[in-house]
């Protein structure tokens, strides 16, 4: 699973599970369970960026959330620098939150519209004890680093600001903390093509800037390849398959990313396959399939499918499938789930 | 094609905006309440009621409590009575004035009270959820069972008349609606990811709630509660005319219309002030209401 050099991984997710109850009835009584994220394993290097993608509903926003605690798992382990997040004591917690940050995608929800921009930037700072005057200073600073004038958008509010600008706010809010690690929860998707270009580079040169850290999340395979060095692909909130970009965009294992990648328009002639993309949509997550989840979908299913769910499997070093396709050529076994 | 050319010119992004979108968003919505003629008019007509009765003692030509049996009910425009006079020969006028403090003590003051403990109550049971939630939300649910006049009655009747009692039974009748109301802003706005990032950058519950909660739900609940003035001065007037407000000799617009009603078919004009009064100030705030919640709708 590791890139192979040795560095111990800034962020390590064992295992992590998370069940929404649904409620009904006058007594409020759970009487199902949406599994949002169920089982999710994977490592993030220092200074590389992890895309994970998926179709809607497969629980990405929901891991991203998990991943800051900003909702309590179920299950399973978030580990941040070594250090244990779920055991994190309040203080403790408050200080570590200086060291992840979370970009949303919604540009519209995702900032007070009472409060100017700035001192929606400075927010954060002030939370964490900077003096007013230099929190404003400083997110003056960002703001232009992001490419607002400060002096001509400091003071404006959100409404007064294009979809693209606010998204720029997003992620000057993000990095006025100076974290370690940046999640991206769909950044982009909510902007046009070109401003996604504009916002997609910024990306790029402030985690070069800053030597940060990227977990990516989106639904689109194009910018998930532009921007990742490995990606992660989750189907109904499991790891179906992780690999580096090119090994996935190359040789895509699991039927579901095939599909994926069939599915995604490509330029490049000698990228267009001849499969048919996905049919349907995903089955709800409140009673996914059983053993496999994407069987129900799955042009290769085998009865063995409906048994039990695949683990997965390393085919190489540093590519993993979770299909019992590929069980013959899988080196190694990872623990499952 | 100058046109095209002065709109996609690339990194201007100076501010061809209109005025109002550089100002902070109180400012904006006084702007706009300044320029809206209804809002105006019932401005000037509620200012013009609040310092008649402020100024009641220096203004009131009699006193609203002696009458004069001898000039009951004279008509409006008699000599040295501008309203006329009521049932016991007190000066319309002076009683209109006096009444009006009543009226708009006993109209404002529960809608005060409703506003602050509502929004309170609410913003608690909406922030924090589950099981506090519930157990504000039914206690709330059992006032909110009652019709408001029926509640309000029920609660005077059992506190006895007075003034005292009826601000007390009209908060509780208007305390329910402002936390049905202040509760369903904060769930609402709650899930909103601002909040979330508020919460990503390590703020504790005290500071999300003043910084990003208060200054999003208080605006809904303002305007609603504006909404509930006209209706309590309405009941506080009711309340008065069944005999479980104010008591007599005490001038207020609702025990007014209440002792006059039988002099109707002596003179139908003087009996019928009160009930104008009620109405001009009642349709006064609900103009104002309607002004404000125009105002404070910003969108982008």
């Amino acid at each position: 699973m590791s890139p192979g050099n040795g560095t111990p991984p800034l962020l390590e997710v064992r295992g992590l599970r998370k069940h929404f109850p649904l409620r009904g009835g006058v007594l409020q009584r759970t009487h199902a369970w949406v599994r949002a994220v169920d089982g999710v394993s994977f490592d993030v290097y220092p200074a590389e960026t992890l895309g994970i993608v998926g179709e809607s509903g497969c629980g990405k926003s929901t891991l991203a959330r998990l991943i800051l605690r900003l909702i309590e798992p179920d299950a399973g382990t978030v580990r941040f620098g070594g250090e244990d997040v779920r055991a994190a004591t309040p203080p403790r917690m408050k200080r570590l939150r200086r060291d992840m940050q979370l970009v949303f995608q919604d540009p519209y929800a995702s900032l007070n519209p009472r409060l100017t921009i700035e001192d929606a930037v400075a927010f954060s700072l002030l939370v964490h004890g900077t003096p007013r005057g230099q929190a404003r200073e400083r997110a003056r600073a960002l703001l232009g680093r992001v490419g607002l004038d400060p002096r001509l958008y400091g003071r404006r509010y959100a409404h007064e600001l294009s979809g693209g600008q606010r998204q720029r706010v997003n992620i000057a809010r993000a990095l006025v903390l100076d974290p370690k690690l940046l999640v991206l929860d769909e950044p982009v998707s909510a902007l046009d093509k070109s401003v996604q270009a504009q916002v997609l580079n910024l990306l790029q040169d402030l985690k070069a800037e800053r030597a940060l850290t990227y977990v990516f999340i989106s639904h689109d395979l194009n910018v998930i390849e532009y921007v990742s060095g490995r990606v992660l692909v989750m189907y109904l909130g499991e790891v179906v398959e992780t690999g580096t970009a090119d090994a996935l965009a190359q040789s895509p294992k699991h039927p579901y990313t095939q599909a994926l990648f069939a599915s995604a328009p490509s330029l490049d002639p000698d990228r267009r396959m001849e499969r048919p993309p996905l049919a349907g949509d995903p089955p709800n997550p409140i009673n996914p399939p059983s053993g496999c989840r994407f069987r129900t979908r799955c042009a290769f299913a085998m009865p063995r499918c409906a048994e039990a769910p695949p683990a997965l499997r390393a085919v190489d070093p540093t590519h993993e499938v979770a299909c019992y396709l590929y069980e013959a050529e899988a080196t190694a076994v990872v623990p499952a789930r | 094609m100058a046109q095209i050319e002065a709109v996609g010119g690339v990194g201007v992004e100076r501010g061809s905006l209109p005025p109002t979108l550089m100002m902070s968003y109180w400012r904006t919505v006084a702007w706009r309440l300044a320029r809206d003629p209804a809002t105006l008019v019932a401005g000037a007509v509620l200012l013009l009621i609040a310092l008649s009765a402020l100024l009641a003692p220096w203004l009131a030509p009699y006193d609203p409590n002696a009458g004069t049996i001898r000039l009951r009910l004279a008509s409006v425009g008699a000599p040295a009575h501008l309203l006329g006079t009521d049932e016991q020969g007190r000066d319309m006028l002076s009683r209109l004035l006096w009444g009006g403090r009543m009226t708009l003590v006993a109209g404002l003051t529960p809608v005060l009270v409703a506003f602050v403990l509502g929004t309170g109550l609410g913003v608690l049971a909406g922030y924090v959820g589950g099981l506090t939630n519930t157990l504000v939300m039914r206690t709330m649910d059992i006032f909110y069972a009652f019709p408001a006049v029926l509640l309000a009655i029920a609660i005077s009747g059992a506190l006895g008349p007075g003034l005292p009692n009826t601000l007390i039974s009209l908060s509780i009748v208007f305390v329910p609606r402002v936390v049905r109301v202040a509760e369903s802003a904060t769930v609402q706005v709650k899930a909103l990811e601002y909040i979330a990032a508020a919460r990503a950058s390590g703020a504790g519950v005290r500071a999300i709630v003043r910084h990003h909660l208060l200054a999003n739900v208080l605006g809904p609940i303002l305007v609603f509660a504006s909404t509930q003035v006209s209706l309590s001065i309405i009941l506080a007037a009711g309340l008065s005319f069944l005999g479980l407000g104010v008591t007599p000799p005490a001038a207020e617009w609702g025990l007014m219309l209440n002792t006059l009603r039988q002099s109707i078919y002596v003179n139908a004009v003087v009996p019928a002030l009160p009930g104008l009064a009620i109405f001009v100030t009642s349709m006064a705030f609900n103009l104002l209401s309607d002004g404000l919640r125009d105002a404070m709708e910003i969108r982008a």
